[in-house]
């Protein structure tokens, strides 16, 4: 990635879909190589679409906005219990101003969705259902599919976020039958500021341009204009093309890997940090069963424990995780959230066990 | 600058004893527990302060010219934190207070990274709160 940085900034800096010079040539011929690797990356089919975002949740926004020509009042938006602030509050607003109806679906206890009442919530008023794939709190991974089959029959457009789960399990758009996939590249080991939105040919037709500005349209006068199709009509303005192609490198290079040997190994990290919080009695959030494990410890405030695993080098989340409706749901302040990735080894989990058993020792 | 008082002077030779990070911790802690805390009916959604993921309550009660103000919060150690903020600013008047340089004295207590932007423990958020309820007096 950084070497992909460095090349693109002192030798190849120029913009794209513009100049007809070499530099704007060559850099959009690298521009468009992204798109087409990283839609590889995901298994997506070539004539799918990909709109380059700032991230999930601009790609959510960008969603919300293109779609809600075709929304009228009491058409139901359906998202999960365990969504992030990203895959609610843009469709909990467009809700507001539409008069729409946003229908939460319950999980279980385990962090399980329920699917069969999932799909027995469908009805014709249904328009587009949107969740993640993986919650960012509680680490329990799900399967849509059947859930996803179900909201299609019935003419549901269907949004999965991939923003958790993309790094953990690399995503197939041949089996994941979506209408939009949305992630991020700083959660993949990419640059910051990046984020895509995968349409279907089928859906994309669906959408209309929501920000409009330079090199979207075909045709524009002072009182009227054509755009053009997208993902380029989705796309105003400058696109962040160096962390764009540095994100399509950093996905190449992932790709080079034993997606296998990480999925093991990333499990066997979880296990072990999963036994460690069981024996010493720590209150685990949910059945995580991805990558992630929320906890608390009892009679101890979760900020105070992650001020003290902080002091000791120990980078855990603690607080809200950008999902307070599931904590409100869950009747608790907050936890603590160790999140796995595959750059962390056995000497680490160690490392924070100690590292809280030495904090217990002084707060409780 | 108003100079420190004699509790505050004690809690700088504390802090100032403490050679890692466990010493403080506990210290903060004592320090956690001799705050005497907001009444739980005064822990109202008014005076909870917002911008803390840490649930803190604060009021400020003026006695002729000194001012006074009590807190309660959930956290132990944000709690010894703002009881270490409290000593120092304690019996002064409200022009004082604003003079004193809060980021000084926590940095002189070995404290300065739970001042640091990127924490969301509150007590930058506390800081706020105190001078609004300065100003309006």
């Amino acid at each position: 990635m950084i070497d992909s940085l460095c090349q693109h900034y002192k030798n190849t800096v120029a913009n794209v879909h513009r100049a007809q010079h070499q530099p704007g040539e060559r850099a959009t011929r690298s521009f468009e190589a992204a798109r087409k690797d990283i839609k590889h990356w995901l298994q997506a089919d070539p004539q799918d679409v990909l709109i380059f975002t700032k991230g999930t949740t601009e790609s959510i926004n960008l969603l919300c906005q293109a779609l809600a020509h075709h929304l009228q009042a009491g058409d139901e938006i359906l998202i999960s219990a365990y969504e992030h602030h990203a895959n609610l509050l843009p469709w909990q607003q467009l809700a507001k101003n539409l008069n729409l109806t946003l229908t939460v679906l319950p999980m279980e206890p385990t962090g399980h969705l329920d699917i069969e009442y999932a799909i027995a919530q469908l009805s014709t008023r249904s328009r587009i259902l949107a969740i993640s794939a993986l919650s960012n709190v509680i680490g329990h991974s799900q399967n849509l599919q059947p859930l996803l089959n179900a909201a299609q029959k019935q003419g549901v457009w269907t949004l999965v976020d991939g923003a958790q789960a993309a790094v953990h399990q690399r995503p197939n758009l041949q089996l994941l039958d979506c209408d939009f996939y949305v992630c991020s590249s700083h959660k993949l080991y990419g640059p910051d500021g990046v984020g895509i939105l995968l349409a279907r040919e089928r859906s994309v037709r669906a959408l209309r341009p929501w920000q409009f500005g330079g090199e979207m349209v075909r045709h524009c006068g002072y009182h009227n204009a054509e755009f053009l199709p997208a993902p380029l009509g989705f796309e105003p303005g400058t696109p962040s093309i160096a962390n764009i192609i540095a994100f399509a490198a950093t996905l190449n290079w992932l790709k080079t890997l034993d997606i296998h040997a990480i999925a093991q190994h990333e499990a066997t990290l979880h296990k072990a940090v999963l036994d460690g919080l069981r024996a010493r009695d720590m209150q685990i959030i949910g059945s995580p069963n991805c990558a992630l494990v929320s906890f608390n410890a009892p009679n101890v405030h979760h900020a105070d424990l992650a001020l003290l695993l902080g002091e000791q080098g120990i980078a855990v989340r603690a607080g809200h995780h950008c999902a307070m409706p599931l904590l409100q749901h869950l009747n608790l302040a907050g936890a603590l959230r160790v999140s796995l990735a595959m750059y962390n080894n056995s000497n680490d989990i160690d490392q924070f066990f100690n590292a809280l058993d030495q904090s217990l020792e002084i707060l409780q | 600058m108003s100079p420190l008082s004699p509790a505050a002077q004690q809690a700088l030779e504390q802090f100032q004893a403490c050679q890692q990070w466990e010493q403080r911790a506990r210290l903060l802690l004592q320090w956690s527990s001799q705050l005497t805390e907001l009444p739980k009916d005064l822990r109202t959604a008014e005076n909870l302060v917002q911008g803390c993921e840490t649930r803190v309550w604060l009021v400020l009660k003026q006695k002729a010219d000194a001012i006074h103000f009590e807190m309660a919060c959930e956290a132990r150690l944000l709690r010894g934190l703002l009881a270490l903020l409290l000593v120092r600013i304690e019996g002064l008047n409200a022009a004082q207070i604003t003079q004193i340089e809060i980021n000084e004295w926590f940095n002189q207590l070995g404290l300065s990274r739970q001042l640091s932007p990127s924490r969301s423990n509150g007590l930058n958020a506390v800081l706020k709160r105190m001078e609004m309820l300065l100003q309006e007096i």
